[in-house]
Protein backbone atom coordinates (compact mmCIF):
# COMPACT_ATOMS: atom_id res chain seq x y z
CA UNK A 1 0.00 0.00 0.00
CA UNK A 2 0.83 3.21 -0.59
CA UNK A 3 1.86 4.08 3.14
CA UNK A 4 5.13 2.27 2.90
CA UNK A 5 6.78 4.63 0.57
CA UNK A 6 7.10 7.32 4.04
CA UNK A 7 9.48 4.87 5.37
CA UNK A 8 12.25 5.49 3.76
CA UNK A 9 12.47 9.35 4.34
CA UNK A 10 14.85 10.65 6.71
CA UNK A 11 16.07 8.46 9.55
CA UNK A 12 14.81 9.36 13.29
CA UNK A 13 15.50 12.54 14.29
CA UNK A 14 15.90 14.04 10.98
CA UNK A 15 12.56 13.88 9.86
CA UNK A 16 10.67 17.07 9.34
CA UNK A 17 8.09 18.48 11.97
CA UNK A 18 4.30 17.27 10.89
CA UNK A 19 6.00 14.52 8.51
CA UNK A 20 6.05 11.65 11.26
CA UNK A 21 2.39 11.29 11.05
CA UNK A 22 1.96 9.25 8.07
CA UNK A 23 4.23 6.50 8.65
CA UNK A 24 3.50 2.87 8.97
CA UNK A 25 2.13 2.68 12.33
CA UNK A 26 -0.31 5.43 11.25
CA UNK A 27 -2.27 2.95 9.07
CA UNK A 28 -3.17 3.53 5.33
CA UNK A 29 -3.23 7.47 3.98
CA UNK A 30 -6.75 6.09 2.16
CA UNK A 31 -9.59 5.25 4.64
CA UNK A 32 -10.11 1.56 3.38
CA UNK A 33 -13.94 2.42 2.74
CA UNK A 34 -12.97 5.24 0.39
CA UNK A 35 -12.30 2.71 -1.98
CA UNK A 36 -15.84 1.13 -1.74
CA UNK A 37 -17.30 4.47 -2.54
CA UNK A 38 -18.35 4.47 1.25
CA UNK A 39 -20.22 1.24 0.57
CA UNK A 40 -20.28 -1.18 3.56
CA UNK A 41 -22.46 -3.92 2.05
CA UNK A 42 -22.11 -5.21 -1.46
CA UNK A 43 -24.70 -5.26 -4.48
CA UNK A 44 -28.59 -5.49 -4.18
CA UNK A 45 -27.92 -9.30 -3.89
CA UNK A 46 -26.43 -8.41 -0.56
CA UNK A 47 -25.40 -12.41 0.07
CA UNK A 48 -22.69 -11.96 2.64
CA UNK A 49 -19.62 -13.27 1.32
CA UNK A 50 -17.91 -16.38 2.91
CA UNK A 51 -14.26 -15.88 3.66
CA UNK A 52 -14.28 -19.31 1.30
CA UNK A 53 -16.19 -18.11 -0.86
CA UNK A 54 -14.54 -18.99 -4.01
CA UNK A 55 -14.16 -16.37 -6.82
CA UNK A 56 -13.34 -17.19 -10.61
CA UNK A 57 -13.11 -15.09 -13.49
CA UNK A 58 -15.77 -15.27 -15.60
CA UNK A 59 -14.50 -16.94 -19.33
CA UNK A 60 -17.61 -15.15 -20.63
CA UNK A 61 -16.71 -12.06 -19.11
CA UNK A 62 -17.50 -8.77 -21.35
CA UNK A 63 -14.67 -7.33 -23.49
CA UNK A 64 -11.70 -5.98 -21.24
CA UNK A 65 -12.18 -2.38 -22.18
CA UNK A 66 -15.04 -2.58 -19.27
CA UNK A 67 -12.53 -3.13 -16.67
CA UNK A 68 -11.56 0.40 -17.24
CA UNK A 69 -14.33 1.52 -15.32
CA UNK A 70 -13.24 -0.12 -12.28
CA UNK A 71 -11.03 1.55 -9.41
CA UNK A 72 -7.20 -0.09 -9.28
CA UNK A 73 -8.51 -2.48 -6.52
CA UNK A 74 -11.04 -3.69 -8.16
CA UNK A 75 -8.36 -4.16 -10.93
CA UNK A 76 -6.29 -5.96 -8.65
CA UNK A 77 -8.69 -8.49 -7.46
CA UNK A 78 -9.36 -9.38 -11.02
CA UNK A 79 -5.47 -9.85 -11.41
CA UNK A 80 -5.12 -12.20 -8.43
CA UNK A 81 -8.24 -14.20 -9.99
CA UNK A 82 -6.03 -14.71 -13.51
CA UNK A 83 -3.40 -16.77 -12.24
CA UNK A 84 -6.49 -19.38 -10.11
CA UNK A 85 -9.46 -19.41 -8.42
CA UNK A 86 -9.26 -17.44 -5.05
CA UNK A 87 -11.12 -17.36 -2.31
CA UNK A 88 -11.99 -13.95 -0.41
CA UNK A 89 -9.78 -14.60 2.15
CA UNK A 90 -6.68 -15.18 0.16
CA UNK A 91 -8.07 -11.99 -1.79
CA UNK A 92 -7.95 -9.98 0.89
CA UNK A 93 -4.09 -11.29 1.84
CA UNK A 94 -3.22 -10.87 -1.72
CA UNK A 95 -4.34 -7.78 -2.08
CA UNK A 96 -3.58 -6.23 1.77
CA UNK A 97 -7.83 -4.65 1.69
CA UNK A 98 -9.58 -5.49 4.67
CA UNK A 99 -12.33 -8.46 4.14
CA UNK A 100 -15.50 -5.83 4.54
CA UNK A 101 -13.59 -4.00 2.11
CA UNK A 102 -13.05 -6.78 -0.88
CA UNK A 103 -16.75 -8.53 0.03
CA UNK A 104 -18.04 -4.87 -1.53
CA UNK A 105 -16.07 -4.88 -4.58
CA UNK A 106 -16.02 -8.41 -5.62
CA UNK A 107 -19.55 -7.88 -5.45
CA UNK A 108 -19.28 -4.98 -8.09
CA UNK A 109 -17.64 -7.45 -10.07
CA UNK A 110 -20.16 -10.30 -9.89
CA UNK A 111 -22.84 -7.53 -10.59
CA UNK A 112 -20.78 -6.59 -13.71
CA UNK A 113 -20.53 -10.32 -14.66
CA UNK A 114 -16.91 -10.33 -14.73
CA UNK A 115 -16.23 -13.25 -11.66
CA UNK A 116 -18.09 -16.18 -11.06
CA UNK A 117 -18.49 -16.61 -7.01
CA UNK A 118 -19.01 -20.57 -5.74
CA UNK A 119 -20.52 -20.70 -1.87
CA UNK A 120 -18.96 -23.02 0.17
CA UNK A 121 -21.76 -26.23 0.95
CA UNK A 122 -22.22 -26.12 4.74
CA UNK A 123 -20.74 -29.81 6.08
CA UNK A 124 -24.57 -31.02 6.67
CA UNK A 125 -25.19 -30.38 3.46
CA UNK A 126 -22.52 -32.38 1.19
CA UNK A 127 -23.31 -34.39 -0.85
CA UNK A 128 -22.01 -37.62 0.15
CA UNK A 129 -19.25 -38.73 2.95
CA UNK A 130 -17.01 -39.67 0.20
CA UNK A 131 -15.59 -36.50 0.43
CA UNK A 132 -14.62 -36.42 4.04
CA UNK A 133 -13.01 -39.98 3.20
CA UNK A 134 -11.14 -38.24 0.61
CA UNK A 135 -10.20 -35.60 2.45
CA UNK A 136 -8.60 -37.93 5.38
CA UNK A 137 -7.11 -39.73 2.81
CA UNK A 138 -5.43 -36.86 0.68
CA UNK A 139 -4.47 -35.72 4.72
CA UNK A 140 -2.56 -38.61 5.05
CA UNK A 141 -1.26 -38.72 1.80
CA UNK A 142 0.11 -35.10 1.90
CA UNK B 1 -12.18 -23.24 -16.35
CA UNK B 2 -12.38 -26.88 -16.01
CA UNK B 3 -15.56 -26.93 -13.83
CA UNK B 4 -19.42 -25.61 -15.00
CA UNK B 5 -20.36 -22.09 -14.63
CA UNK B 6 -21.87 -21.88 -11.83
CA UNK B 7 -23.06 -18.14 -10.25
CA UNK B 8 -24.40 -19.48 -6.63
CA UNK B 9 -25.44 -22.61 -5.51
CA UNK B 10 -22.55 -25.24 -5.53
CA UNK B 11 -23.25 -27.64 -8.37
CA UNK B 12 -21.42 -31.19 -8.77
CA UNK B 13 -18.77 -30.35 -10.63
CA UNK B 14 -18.02 -26.80 -8.71
CA UNK B 15 -14.88 -26.16 -6.75
CA UNK B 16 -15.27 -27.60 -3.02
CA UNK B 17 -13.63 -25.58 0.20
CA UNK B 18 -14.14 -26.74 3.50
CA UNK B 19 -13.50 -24.55 6.32
CA UNK B 20 -11.51 -25.55 9.85
CA UNK B 21 -11.11 -23.11 12.32
CA UNK B 22 -8.04 -23.54 15.00
CA UNK B 23 -8.98 -21.39 18.44
CA UNK B 24 -7.27 -21.39 21.77
CA UNK B 25 -5.74 -19.18 24.09
CA UNK B 26 -3.13 -16.45 23.18
CA UNK B 27 -0.10 -17.92 22.48
CA UNK B 28 -0.64 -21.30 22.37
CA UNK B 29 0.69 -21.72 18.39
CA UNK B 30 -2.86 -21.20 16.42
CA UNK B 31 -0.52 -19.97 13.81
CA UNK B 32 2.15 -22.07 14.15
CA UNK B 33 -0.33 -25.34 13.44
CA UNK B 34 -1.87 -23.66 10.91
CA UNK B 35 1.93 -23.21 9.25
CA UNK B 36 3.47 -26.38 10.21
CA UNK B 37 0.25 -27.68 7.63
CA UNK B 38 -0.71 -25.14 5.28
CA UNK B 39 0.87 -25.47 1.79
CA UNK B 40 1.06 -21.99 1.38
CA UNK B 41 2.84 -19.71 3.89
CA UNK B 42 0.51 -18.74 6.08
CA UNK B 43 -1.55 -15.48 5.27
CA UNK B 44 -3.13 -12.77 7.08
CA UNK B 45 -6.28 -11.45 6.33
CA UNK B 46 -7.45 -8.29 8.65
CA UNK B 47 -11.39 -6.73 9.47
CA UNK B 48 -12.48 -3.85 10.30
CA UNK B 49 -13.74 -3.71 14.11
CA UNK B 50 -15.72 -0.54 13.16
CA UNK B 51 -17.81 -2.37 10.92
CA UNK B 52 -19.14 -5.27 12.58
CA UNK B 53 -18.63 -4.12 15.63
CA UNK B 54 -19.51 -0.76 16.54
CA UNK B 55 -22.02 -1.96 19.36
CA UNK B 56 -19.38 -4.28 20.98
CA UNK B 57 -16.79 -1.99 20.77
CA UNK B 58 -18.06 1.41 22.02
CA UNK B 59 -15.64 3.68 21.91
CA UNK B 60 -17.78 6.00 23.95
CA UNK B 61 -18.30 9.30 22.13
CA UNK B 62 -15.23 9.12 20.06
CA UNK B 63 -17.26 9.58 16.65
CA UNK B 64 -15.98 6.13 15.37
CA UNK B 65 -12.53 7.51 14.95
CA UNK B 66 -10.76 4.98 16.24
CA UNK B 67 -10.97 1.34 13.83
CA UNK B 68 -8.92 -1.25 15.35
CA UNK B 69 -8.10 -4.21 12.74
CA UNK B 70 -8.33 -7.86 13.83
CA UNK B 71 -5.90 -10.06 11.96
CA UNK B 72 -6.73 -13.59 11.07
CA UNK B 73 -3.65 -15.87 9.91
CA UNK B 74 -5.17 -18.47 7.73
CA UNK B 75 -3.81 -22.10 5.66
CA UNK B 76 -4.86 -23.62 2.63
CA UNK B 77 -4.10 -27.26 1.65
CA UNK B 78 -5.69 -28.60 -1.53
CA UNK B 79 -6.79 -32.62 -1.47
CA UNK B 80 -7.17 -32.43 -5.47
CA UNK B 81 -8.06 -29.90 -7.54
CA UNK B 82 -11.73 -28.93 -6.92
CA UNK B 83 -11.32 -29.62 -3.53
CA UNK B 84 -9.42 -27.86 -0.54
CA UNK B 85 -9.08 -27.44 3.02
CA UNK B 86 -8.79 -23.58 4.58
CA UNK B 87 -7.95 -23.41 8.16
CA UNK B 88 -8.24 -19.86 10.78
CA UNK B 89 -6.74 -19.06 13.02
CA UNK B 90 -9.38 -17.39 15.34
CA UNK B 91 -8.13 -14.11 17.00
CA UNK B 92 -7.46 -14.99 20.41
CA UNK B 93 -8.79 -11.97 22.45
CA UNK B 94 -12.30 -12.20 24.37
CA UNK B 95 -13.79 -8.96 22.39
CA UNK B 96 -13.33 -10.18 18.79
CA UNK B 97 -16.12 -13.62 19.71
CA UNK B 98 -18.27 -11.85 17.16
CA UNK B 99 -16.11 -12.73 14.07
CA UNK B 100 -16.35 -16.35 15.99
CA UNK B 101 -19.52 -16.33 14.54
CA UNK B 102 -19.20 -15.51 11.15
CA UNK B 103 -15.88 -17.93 10.96
CA UNK B 104 -17.66 -20.63 12.40
CA UNK B 105 -20.56 -20.76 10.13
CA UNK B 106 -20.29 -23.85 7.46
CA UNK B 107 -17.19 -25.05 9.53
CA UNK B 108 -16.66 -28.05 9.05
CA UNK B 109 -15.22 -28.38 13.02
CA UNK B 110 -12.15 -26.70 14.83
CA UNK B 111 -8.99 -27.83 16.62
CA UNK B 112 -8.92 -26.36 19.96
CA UNK B 113 -5.02 -25.85 21.35
CA UNK B 114 -4.42 -26.33 24.95
CA UNK B 115 -1.22 -25.67 26.67
CA UNK B 116 -1.45 -27.84 29.83
CA UNK B 117 0.23 -25.02 31.79
CA UNK B 118 -2.27 -23.06 31.59
CA UNK B 119 -5.29 -25.02 31.02
CA UNK B 120 -7.96 -22.47 31.70
CA UNK B 121 -7.06 -20.06 28.36
CA UNK B 122 -8.93 -22.83 26.36
CA UNK B 123 -11.97 -23.18 28.28
CA UNK B 124 -13.86 -20.18 25.90
CA UNK B 125 -13.41 -21.71 22.83
CA UNK B 126 -14.34 -25.83 24.27
CA UNK B 127 -17.73 -23.90 25.90
CA UNK B 128 -17.99 -22.25 22.67
CA UNK B 129 -18.26 -24.98 20.20
CA UNK B 130 -19.76 -27.21 22.55
CA UNK B 131 -22.89 -24.81 22.76
CA UNK B 132 -22.87 -24.29 19.10
CA UNK B 133 -22.88 -28.03 18.38
CA UNK B 134 -19.56 -27.59 16.16
CA UNK B 135 -17.45 -31.00 16.11
CA UNK B 136 -13.98 -30.55 17.29
CA UNK B 137 -11.43 -31.59 18.90
CA UNK B 138 -8.66 -30.96 21.44
CA UNK B 139 -5.14 -30.67 20.67
CA UNK B 140 -2.55 -30.82 23.55
CA UNK B 141 0.06 -28.76 22.32
CA UNK B 142 3.37 -30.16 24.05
CA UNK B 143 5.56 -27.77 24.83
CA UNK B 144 9.29 -28.59 25.76
CA UNK B 145 9.51 -28.73 29.29
CA UNK B 146 5.84 -28.31 30.43
CA UNK B 147 4.43 -31.55 32.73
CA UNK B 148 3.19 -34.30 30.43
CA UNK B 149 -0.51 -35.10 30.88
CA UNK B 150 -2.47 -38.19 29.66
CA UNK B 151 -5.31 -37.26 26.89
CA UNK B 152 -7.47 -38.87 29.46
CA UNK B 153 -6.46 -36.41 32.28
CA UNK B 154 -7.21 -33.31 29.95
CA UNK B 155 -10.29 -34.67 28.98
CA UNK B 156 -11.27 -34.86 32.42
CA UNK B 157 -9.95 -31.66 33.75
CA UNK B 158 -12.08 -30.05 30.51
CA UNK B 159 -15.15 -31.89 31.56
CA UNK B 160 -15.76 -32.51 27.56
CA UNK B 161 -18.76 -34.66 26.08
CA UNK B 162 -17.66 -38.36 26.21
CA UNK B 163 -16.24 -38.86 22.78
CA UNK B 164 -14.56 -35.82 22.01
CA UNK B 165 -11.56 -36.34 21.10
CA UNK B 166 -8.02 -35.00 22.83
CA UNK B 167 -4.96 -35.30 20.65
CA UNK B 168 -1.42 -35.00 22.38
CA UNK B 169 0.22 -33.31 18.98
CA UNK B 170 3.84 -30.77 18.38
CA UNK B 171 2.18 -27.87 16.65
CA UNK B 172 5.76 -27.53 14.93
CA UNK B 173 5.80 -30.85 13.39
CA UNK B 174 3.75 -31.15 9.75
CA UNK B 175 3.14 -35.04 10.42
CA UNK B 176 1.57 -34.10 14.31
CA UNK B 177 -0.75 -30.95 12.59
CA UNK B 178 -1.99 -33.17 9.80
CA UNK B 179 -2.89 -36.15 12.82
CA UNK B 180 -4.55 -33.77 14.52
CA UNK B 181 -6.48 -33.04 11.19
CA UNK B 182 -7.40 -36.03 10.51
CA UNK B 183 -9.04 -36.93 13.96
CA UNK B 184 -10.95 -34.01 13.26
CA UNK B 185 -12.70 -35.29 9.83
CA UNK B 186 -12.75 -38.88 11.02
CA UNK B 187 -14.85 -37.48 14.04
CA UNK B 188 -16.71 -34.74 12.29
CA UNK B 189 -17.90 -37.42 10.01
CA UNK B 190 -19.04 -39.61 12.97
CA UNK B 191 -20.93 -36.58 14.70
CA UNK B 192 -22.35 -36.04 10.76
CA UNK B 193 -23.64 -39.56 10.35
CA UNK B 194 -25.36 -39.79 13.93
CA UNK B 195 -27.21 -36.69 13.24
CA UNK B 196 -28.63 -38.19 10.43
CA UNK B 197 -29.70 -40.82 12.50
CA UNK B 198 -30.98 -39.23 15.09
CA UNK B 199 -33.37 -36.97 12.24
CA UNK B 200 -34.64 -40.66 10.82
CA UNK B 201 -35.29 -42.28 14.45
Amino acid sequence: MTHDTADSGPGPGQEQQGSRWYDADAGPLVRPYAMTGGRTTSGPSGVLLDLIALVTLDANAPAASEESLFGPEHRTLLSLCRTETQSVAELSAGADLPVGVVRVLIGDLLEAGQVTVAHPVPPAQLPDEKILREVIDGLRAL
Amino acid sequence: MGFERSDTTGGQNTALALKILVAGGFGVGKTTLVGAVSEIRPLRTEELLSEAGQTVDDTDGLDHKTTTTVAMDFGRITIRAGLSLYLFGTPGQDRFWFLWDELSQGALGAVVLADTRRLEDCFPAVDYFEHRSIPFVVAVNCFTGARAYGAHEVSRALDLDRGTPVVLCDARDRDSGKEVLVRLVEYAGRMHTARLLDSVG
